[in-house]
């Protein structure tokens, strides 16, 4: 298959007729072009224009035709035969792993945090408690304050509280001379709502739930079995509106029939609905009876609160409804909402200290900001509203307790010093002594702060895996922001791949006219024509399309579309998104054959990966692929269908490189198979005898680029080697003595703009370069790695690779192959983050190009890529208590469809220093200062980023020290929500990128920073902190199950040598590679059933499976490590790593908390840090 | 003498004042999203070189004749225009580079460091004409 004609120079074929080729649609996209790079930030922005659709005449076909998609798309109840699968009715991902089928867990949730109601309880400041206990309180918390509520008795108090806590109803307590004693009781009224799903929840599971490490005092003893015995009866009124008792119960008994019997009676569903819808109605006149003899300013939140609760809570019913789901599904539903409370707490499973880790618990900021709240605005919050007064007299309530029962002050020893001025004591602020806690690492995995929101918001809020903020209080003002020395910023994850998605089909899209926000959960609608928007608070009006809801398929209620149920959507946007035609899917394959790729061998492994899955490149029967190869020369392949063989053209001529036939070069995949499929069996064996040593890299970029420019597509770039010729070429900067380095490390940056020039015009044009550099010497990949950064690419480096003498990185690259060519892909992408008014965006980090102030334009977007946006608080948030942020990704999808990603995130404002503290995601907040300081590296020094990362722990552990806490200086104080912080900060310091003093290669510290810039903070948080577990004796104790595998779920250990035992083995799951490490003198059971070896001595140097053999620990090791790399789209390659095999190194460069000749141990670097807060 | 120096010294003035109002109006722009940050950098980039030449001219002119004052008035603002320019990563587009204009404000601050020349250019151009007329009038 070597006879390709061959050629001096360049090739025509005759043969050729353009009109029957490929190239018509490019030829047809010329058009365009101009067009479309230029105005192309419009195309995003859409036109102002919404069309609306003429309902009259067609509305039953528009019913069944226009929502035949969203309805089966957008319907996704699946799990709701399980209990706390309200999460994933809502069409979001599906729980974490560890919660999956594990409801023991979720009751143990409940339980502490129950537990931790008490032992607040004992704190002088219970507020917190309430908030988190319910949101709905803390809403009433806040209206208390607004309406100059007086601060009640003690007595009176308890009872409430208690209510709220175990809410049976005791309205009597109410002091009759109140002068808002009506409101307090529409208020209490309401509050039955939100506890009594706890309750309903608790009831079930008595057993779990009521231990708690504190006896309840008495008095809530009683309500708590008051409570017990009136479950039914309060459950039911949970997915009821709020403020009718009457209809409360009317609902509950006529719906309580069905339940038992008639699986499928919508009838009566509708009738809930009706009921819901009444309570609803925008009309003050509707409101409840409660509502009307409110004052007059209150109407309008109470009106909201009642749409708002009504529209949250009845939805997963809808889809029931829809499904033509059960009643018993319906009560399972309805019954379980209270389970995602406690589900996304950051540790459902029980640990060592019985307190909830909630996060955030504000009281005053709340009340504070409420009363100056934009009408609008304040609606959203409003549920709150609803929520419960009980929450004001709750505060004093607990302070009686706190004198009352002295003894239950568990914390009280700790908390000794903490200032008056923070009215919060939540398990996030509890302060930890780092230097004295030995074992600072949870053993379960850390999860994402949830937001202090109510209830309601929380369960629509955009999931932590797509979408997450260093903070989950937002700071009220920029000097707020600067006391608290933290960084604020955005990670983003957009394009993940998704099991359960909302898609939505529409003919208008909702979206404000003048921010031009997307439609989303947070907004508030002020009746039902109206909405107000939650980012610039323009009210805008509802369009006719948007009444009818496709779920219900009922009529005027906007505010249970699937837009506003969900935080997560995907719209199919109209050809107003639009700029040009959906371009096709369209790959080319840049391919370095010169000697030193031939000697590495990777076109063999390409070849077959590509031959392997060229049916599951994505894309539909337009998709267009093409081949060029280079070395000093540049050959094109002409795949045109017809030919009989694949043909090579040679363009020798690489200062001026031109496309020798522009139109069938780049050839339709299904028409062509039959020559890829050949050329792909040649390939490997074309240039075997090749002497040609040098790469024209920079000429076969320009011609990839001419190529793909009329379309837009995705380039991907095979180099081993340097540039050596043409333009772009580079020189070795690399000095290899400076590798151990201390001082200065030099060449971070690009060495010539000619790569970043390329990748913007590569952008314009919609075409993003991926890169995989595979090469045995310094490559300069700083300078290369421009291509991809600026073309919203992505980056491979496979250092040393060879395919037989590397056998590892071939594996590697073969997984990473597989996984490459085959992952979702959207074309002519460009995102935009939105961010309510007061906030703004000043950094981005990730691989992309700053089209505007807040569009980046993305040629090619996939699931594996990860963003960061740092913002600044611009004007003061005092007027607001909610701030919210939205990301919108227009993409083509690869079967040639316009789509919008919309991700929502909603989270509380706060103005005190320590609400700020309490709510900070650690690891949110590591990952945006590493990139943070791969900025700072690339644009000062390396040594002044690393100085920054230790100033970061500095500044915010001092400036808590001496603002929050008034401990004295001597102890190194955290609060618990910062208390990995320095241990982050410190793998940092030790991570490749950001090393000094161990020898690294120039091109490994620059793909590392690349890393960091480009990888969504699941994946890096891996590469900066591995996981460490101890395999040789797991047990199912704990185990959880997946697909009716047994998962056993050994603790973290801490990355110290001091763990590893000899007698053991371990696991070091780094996100892209796992490391077993055996001991010299490890159990020989566990090498003979896991490892398949008879002794220590007979474990291979260099294993990368685990034998499949037919033993319980083998098994269970397997699933267990089966399992890590599930839970991961790329599939990590493992290495057995003998105790005294030289690969052993690589394995302990991981361990941080140690000491290594030039870093500090942990030990080291806390006392280092508490040696500068001193200074 | 003196004439000619502060009336070729005017004119050049006069062209800096014309490239710093260019300068921000080209900023504002692509701070309104009017033009894209690749075409706004490419066009100010041709501006930089000239106007640290115009620049450096006036204060070599100033060093010259022996205005010490004006001349001590002008050399910052020439050293940063030649710094700012030396200063330049090899990797970069020019002083201004369409990847980072929209990074750590630095869009911002070139807007600020336009307006400050402005006004600098200003302040030297109601000097140049006062001398100028003083050495017309002493002739």
């Amino acid at each position: 298959m070597c006879n390709f004609k061959l050629s001096g120079s360049l090739i025509k074929i005759s043969k050729r007729s353009p009109a029957q080729n490929q190239m018509q649609i490019p030829s047809g996209y010329g058009v365009y072009p101009q067009n479309y790079s230029a105005p192309s930030g419009h195309c995003f922005q859409g036109p102002g224009k919404m069309t609306s659709l003429p309902l009259d005449d067609q509305r039953g076909d528009y019913y069944s035709g226009l929502y035949t998609v969203p309805t089966q798309n957008v319907v996704t109840p699946k799990t709701t035969n399980q209990q706390p699968g309200a999460q994933q009715i809502y069409g979001r991902v599906p729980p974490a792993p560890h919660n999956v089928g594990s409801t023991p867990e979720y009751f143990q949730g409940a339980a502490s945090s129950a537990s931790h109601l008490y032992t607040s309880a004992s704190q002088p400041y219970s507020s917190p408690v309430n908030h988190y206990s319910g949101p709905a309180m803390y809403s009433a918390n806040s209206s208390a304050v607004s309406q100059g509520f007086p601060s009640t008795c003690g007595h009176y108090a308890v009872s409430t509280v208690s209510n709220a806590v175990y809410p049976s109803v005791s309205y009597p307590s109410l002091p009759a001379g109140e002068p808002y004693g009506q409101q307090m009781f529409t208020s209490q009224n309401a509050s039955t709502v939100r506890p009594v799903r706890d309750n309903s929840f608790s009831s079930q599971n008595t057993a779990l739930s009521h231990p708690s490490p504190l006896p309840p005092p008495p008095s809530q003893q009683y309500h708590q079995q008051q409570s017990l015995s009136g479950y039914s009866t309060p459950s039911w009124s949970a997915s009821g509106p709020p403020s009718t008792q009457d209809n409360l119960v009317r609902n509950h008994t006529g719906s309580l029939t069905p339940a038992n019997n008639n699986p499928t009676n919508t009838g009566m569903q509708y009738g809930e609905y009706v009921n819901n819808q009444a309570s609803s109605a925008p009309t003050p006149l509707s409101s409840t009876s409660d509502d009307e003899e409110e004052e007059e300013e209150d109407e309008e939140a109470g009106i909201d609160s009642s749409s708002t609760t009504s529209s949250a809570s009845p939805l997963p019913n809808s889809y029931d409804a829809l499904e033509g789901g059960g009643y018993p599904d319906m009560l399972s539903s309805s019954a379980s909402s209270p389970a995602p409370d406690p589900a996304p707490e950051p540790d459902p499973i029980p640990a060592p200290v019985p307190t909830a880790p909630q996060p955030s618990k504000v009281a005053k900021p709340f009340g504070y900001g409420y009363p100056t709240l934009q009408p609008g605005y304040q609606n959203t919050a409003a549920p709150l509203h609803s929520g419960g007064q009980p929450c004001s007299p709750a505060y004093s309530g607990f302070q009686q307790y706190a004198q009352q029962y002295p003894g239950m002050n568990q914390l009280s020893s700790s908390l000794g010093g903490l200032s008056l001025q923070s009215s919060v004591q939540p398990e996030s602020l509890r302060p930890v002594n780092l230097t004295q806690e030995r074992n600072i690492l949870p053993v379960t995995p850390i999860l994402a702060p949830i937001p202090n929101l109510n209830l309601d918001l929380k369960k629509l809020n955009c999931s932590p895996d797509s979408f997450r903020c260093t903070l989950t209080n937002i700071p009220q003002t920029q000097a707020l922001l600067t006391k608290a020395k933290l960084p604020l910023g955005l990670l983003l994850h957009p394009f993940r791949d998704l099991t359960q998605l909302p898609v939505i089909t529409s003919n208008t899209i909702v979206r404000c006219r003048s921010c031009r926000t997307y439609i989303n959960p947070f907004v508030s609608f002020i009746d039902q024509r109206r909405w107000k928007c939650n980012l610039c608070y323009r009210v805008n009006d509802v369009p006719e399309e948007f009444m009818y809801n496709p779920l219900t398929r009922s009529y005027g209620e906007p505010h249970k579309r699937p837009e506003v149920q969900n935080s997560t959507v995907e719209f199919i946007a109209s050809s107003d998104y639009m700029l040009r035609p959906p371009q096709p899917a369209v790959y080319l394959f840049v391919l370095d054959v010169s000697h030193n790729a031939v000697e590495a061998g990777y076109l063999t492994i390409l070849c077959q990966s590509l031959l392997e899955n060229l049916d599951k490149l994505p894309g539909d029967s337009r998709t267009r692929i093409g081949f060029v190869t280079f070395d000093s020369t540049i050959h094109f392949y002409n795949l045109q269908e017809g030919l009989s063989q694949p043909q090579m053209l040679i363009v020798s001529d690489i200062d001026d490189v031109f496309l020798p036939t522009p139109d069938s070069l780049l050839v339709n995949l299904h028409e062509s198979k039959e020559l890829i499929k050949d050329l792909l069996n040649a390939l490997p064996n074309m240039f075997t005898n090749t002497r040609e040593t040098h790469s024209a890299l920079g000429p076969a970029l320009q011609a990839a680029f001419k190529l793909m420019s009329p379309t837009g597509g995705r380039v991907s770039v095979f180099q081993t080697q340097l540039p050596s010729l043409g333009a772009g070429l580079l020189q070795s900067r690399e000095d290899p003595n400076q590798r151990s380095s201390t001082k200065v490390v030099q060449h971070l940056g690009p060495a010539t703009d000619f790569y970043k020039k390329l990748a913007l015009d590569c952008s314009g044009q919609q075409t993003a370069v991926d890169l995989f550099l595979l090469s045995s010497q310094y490559s300069d990949l700083s300078s290369l790695a421009c291509m991809s950064k600026y073309s919203a690419g992505c980056i491979y480096y496979y250092p040393s690779f060879h395919s037989t003498h590397n056998p590892s990185q071939a594996e590697k690259l073969q997984k990473e192959l597989k996984r490459y060519l085959t992952r979702k892909i959207g074309f002519e992408a460009v995102m935009r983050i939105r961010c309510t008014k007061g906030l703004s965006m000043h950094t981005f980090h990730g691989n992309f190009f700053v089209r505007s102030t807040d569009l980046l334009s993305l040629a090619n977007i996939n699931p594996d890529a990860g963003f960061a946006v740092q913002l600044s608080i611009e004007e003061s948030l005092t007027d607001t208590s909610l701030v919210c942020f939205q990301t919108a990704l227009l993409y083509t999808s690869s079967k040639g469809e316009r789509r919008i990603r919309v991700h929502t995130l909603c989270l509380p404002v706060v103005s005190s220093l320590a609400d700020v503290y309490a709510g900070v995601d650690v690891q949110a907040a590591i990952c945006l200062l590493a990139n943070m300081a791969v900025d700072r590296s690339i644009s000062t020094s390396l040594s002044d980023a690393r100085d920054a990362l230790v100033n970061a722990v500095v500044d915010s552990l001092s400036a808590y020290s001496s603002t929050v806490s008034n401990l004295q200086h001597s102890v190194l104080i955290a609060p618990s929500s910062l208390k990995l912080f320095p241990l982050y900060v410190l793998a940092l310091l030790k991570q490749k990128a950001f090393r000094t003093g161990t020898s690294t290669r120039l091109d490994d510290r620059v793909y590392a920073m690349c890393q960091i810039k480009c990888q969504p903070l699941v994946h890096l948080m891996k590469m900066i902190h591995p996981n460490l577990y101890r395999i040789d004796r797991l047990i199912d104790e704990g185990a959880i199950h997946v697909n009716d595998r047994v998962v056993p779920q050994p603790p973290l250990q801490k990355l110290s040598a001091e763990k590893l035992t000899r007698e053991g083995a371990f696991l070091m799951d780094c996100g892209c590679v796992f490391y077993i490490w055996v001991g010299k003198s490890c159990d020989n059971n566990f090498i003979e059933d896991v490892l398949g070896c008879p002794n220590f001595a007979s474990i291979p140097q260099k294993m990368t499976h685990l034998p499949e053999l037919d033993t319980l620990s083998s098994e269970r090791t397997r699933s267990f490590i089966t399992w890590l790399r599930d839970s991961r789209p790329l599939s990590p390659v493992l290495h057995v790593v003998k105790d005294e095999s030289p690969a052993k190194t690589e394995f302990f460069q991981h361990l941080i908390e140690d000491r290594t000749e030039a870093a500090f141990s942990y030990y080291e670097f806390l006392l280092h840090i508490q040696q500068q807060i001193c200074k | 003498m003196e004439a000619v120096v502060f009336v070729f010294s005017l004119l050049d003035c006069c062209a800096l004042i014309f490239l710093s109002v260019y300068f921000i109006i080209t900023l504002s722009d692509l701070e309104c999203d009017y033009i894209n940050a690749r075409s706004c950098c490419s066009k100010l980039n041709k501006w930089i070189i000239p106007e640290l030449i115009g620049h450096t001219i006036v204060t070599l002119l100033m060093l010259v004749s022996l205005h010490w004052f004006i001349f001590l008035l002008n050399l910052p603002v020439a050293t940063w225009n030649i710094y700012r320019f030396i200063m330049v990563p090899s990797g970069n587009m020019g002083v201004f580079d369409p990847t980072e204009i929209h990074n750590r404000g630095q869009l911002k601050s070139h807007m600020k460091e336009a307006m400050i020349k402005l006004g600098f250019h200003l302040l030297c151009f109601f000097m140049y004409l006062y001398s100028m007329i003083l050495a017309l009038i002493n002739d």
